[in-house]
């Protein structure tokens, strides 16, 4: 059986400069996995060629066996695929229920929408508390949710949630950590990209560092967890 | 009498026209942040389109029948100009040097304006326009006169079907959607290409609504008709705060109370006798522009809500 995601030497370039060096890793159906590593490691940069803001300038992902190589940004979300992009980008001027269906913007069962509007409503009460306000008077930790809500509402078999612990307060963090684990006991597929190493790897079933544009070292979340580099490196011991 | 509320309705019937065609401005720069200068021209041609239709159609037919198709054909030409625009003008340019579609936008300008010139039977000179039968009619003091009573029914309903365009359908959410953070809309699934396109098809839609009411409160077009009024509908997106398509229709209204109050009632204030009537109401249009940008750049509806990281 072939994984969910597979991403075979995948290399991406700002104009001459290489911004990811030729990556490969997978991610299996039901499975967390998680890439960390510092600013500038080439985490956000991936994310954005996955579902397609970025053209790969090398390698392979397919995604469901399927090539993505010649697939529009605006078709990447309907194959299953879904992103919750770094720095959130809720629609500021809209109102939160407005930001939840753009999610849904290429479904068309109305029953099923309004049935997942709610069911992120269930997930984060504060939305639902203020449905029908602007999402820019969110507060951070409050758009992070809106942004993972509105991410879930296209169905994806895949959820790519880029830095949703940044910026955020430690109990907001702890609040958005819990979900995700939430979200991976009801058996949703996540690839997560982290800062906050400790928080990210106590999730994961599998974890990738990254340092300029190169993975360094993989393997399970627990194994990276106690791994005395990626503990001197990315855990500040030591 | 009191001629004030006489006026009034000149300037929001004036506004209203301004309004139509101040939308395809504000929709464009909100979605490309294109200044489609050529835009005043895409009006003029839909003009051009309904003077066609009513040429085309055999003599003596009633107003009744005409103008429907008239519009159709106007809204045809229109959109078709501006959707080629679009396709061949301003996408290969995009994301390249911010000047060069605004250049292009001049240069199209000029074109359409001459070949029409060139082109159009007896465009050399100004055309006459259809008009719509019957006398004036009176509301108490007040007199609409025959030319402007389609301006009357057709920009409210123009305006409330885009409101519910924009509000209520999925489209219209994807093209506030692409407004805010096109990035991020492709990652909702939103064709942004599309957006942009329909952008392009319904701006020109309204100006070629609003160039049938020119042609009729004006009873003639000319192949220049669009350079004077795609600038002060350009000056109503402005005012209005540009990007928000509310704040084209205030922009217009405001703008066109202004001009008919300033050319009706300054030459009363005492040593401004010389600067009041028709003459002058053009530059005090664009006074009112620079008072209201000095005081909040933004234009009257500009944004409110900030965006937060």
């Amino acid at each position: 059986m072939t994984a969910l995601l597979e991403v075979e030497d995948l290399r991406i370039a700002y104009g001459k400069i290489e911004a990811v060096k030729g990556i490969s890793f997978k991610v299996e159906a039901g499975e967390v996995v998680t890439l960390i590593g510092t600013n500038g490691a080439g985490k956000t940069t991936t994310l954005r060629t996955l579902s397609g803001l970025l053209k790969p300038v090398g390698g392979q992902v397919k995604f469901n066996g399927k090539s993505l190589r010649k697939v529009p940004a605006h078709q990447i979300v309907s194959l299953g695929l879904a992103h919750s992009p770094e720095g959130r980008h809720i629609f500021p001027r809209m109102t939160i229920e407005d930001n939840l269906l753009l999610g849904a913007f290429l479904r068309n069962d109305k029953e099923g929408i309004a049935k997942d509007v709610q069911r992120a409503y269930d997930l984060f009460p504060i939305l639902g508390e203020r449905r029908k306000q602007a999402a820019g008077t969110l507060s951070g930790g409050e758009q992070q949710m809106l942004a993972m809500g509105r991410a879930l509402m296209s169905q994806p078999k895949l959820l790519m949630l880029d830095e949703p612990s940044m910026g955020l307060s430690p109990i907001m963090m702890q609040k958005i950590m819990a979900t995700i684990a939430e979200l991976k006991a009801e058996g949703t597929t996540i690839l997560l990209v982290e800062q906050n190493a400790q928080a990210a790897l106590s999730l994961a079933d599998h974890g990738h560092v990254m340092e300029i544009g190169k993975i360094v070292l993989s393997g399970s979340g627990q194994d990276l967890l106690h791994d005395e580099s990626v503990r001197k490196a990315y855990l500040g011991e030591d | 009498m009191n001629e004030l509320p006489q006026q009034l309705v000149n300037g929001l019937l004036l506004g209203s026209m301004y309004g139509l065609v101040a939308i395809g401005y504000t929709m464009v720069y909100g979605i490309v942040q294109l200044i489609n200068f050529a835009h005043g021209e895409i009006f003029m041609t839909g003009g051009f389109g309904a003077l066609t239709v009513w040429l085309i159609l055999p003599g003596g037919t009633t107003m009744w029948v005409a103008l429907p198709l008239m519009i159709i054909g106007a809204i045809i030409v229109a959109t078709t100009i501006a959707v080629g625009a679009e396709r061949f003008a301003y996408r290969p340019l995009r994301g390249g040097p911010r000047l060069a579609p605004l250049i292009t936008a001049i240069g199209l300008s000029l074109a359409l304006q001459q070949a029409v010139w060139a082109w159009y039977p007896g465009a050399k000179s100004s055309r006459t326009f259809p008009e719509i039968p019957g006398g004036p009619f009176h509301i108490g003091d007040v007199t609409i006169q025959t030319g402007d009573i389609f301006l009357l029914i057709a920009a409210p309903i123009s305006m409330a079907v885009l409101g519910y365009f924009v509000m209520k359908t999925r489209t219209g959410r994807g093209m506030q959607a692409t407004a805010q953070d096109p990035d991020t809309a492709k990652l909702m699934g939103i064709n942004t290409d599309r957006i942009i396109v329909v952008a392009f098809a319904l701006g020109a839609a309204f100006a070629a609504i609003g160039a049938v009411a020119y042609g009729l409160k004006y009873g003639e077009v000319q192949f220049r008709m669009g350079f004077l009024l795609g600038l002060k509908a350009f000056t109503a997106a402005v005012l209005g705060g540009i990007g928000n398509i509310y704040g084209a229709m205030i922009g217009g209204l405001v703008l066109g109370v202004a001009e008919t109050m300033a050319a009706a009632y300054v030459s009363e204030i005492p040593g401004m006798q010389q600067l009041g009537g028709q003459s002058w109401a053009n530059a005090w249009a664009f006074v009112l522009l620079i008072l209201v940008l000095l005081f909040r750049p933004q234009g009257l509806l500009g944004e409110r809500v900030a965006d937060r990281a």
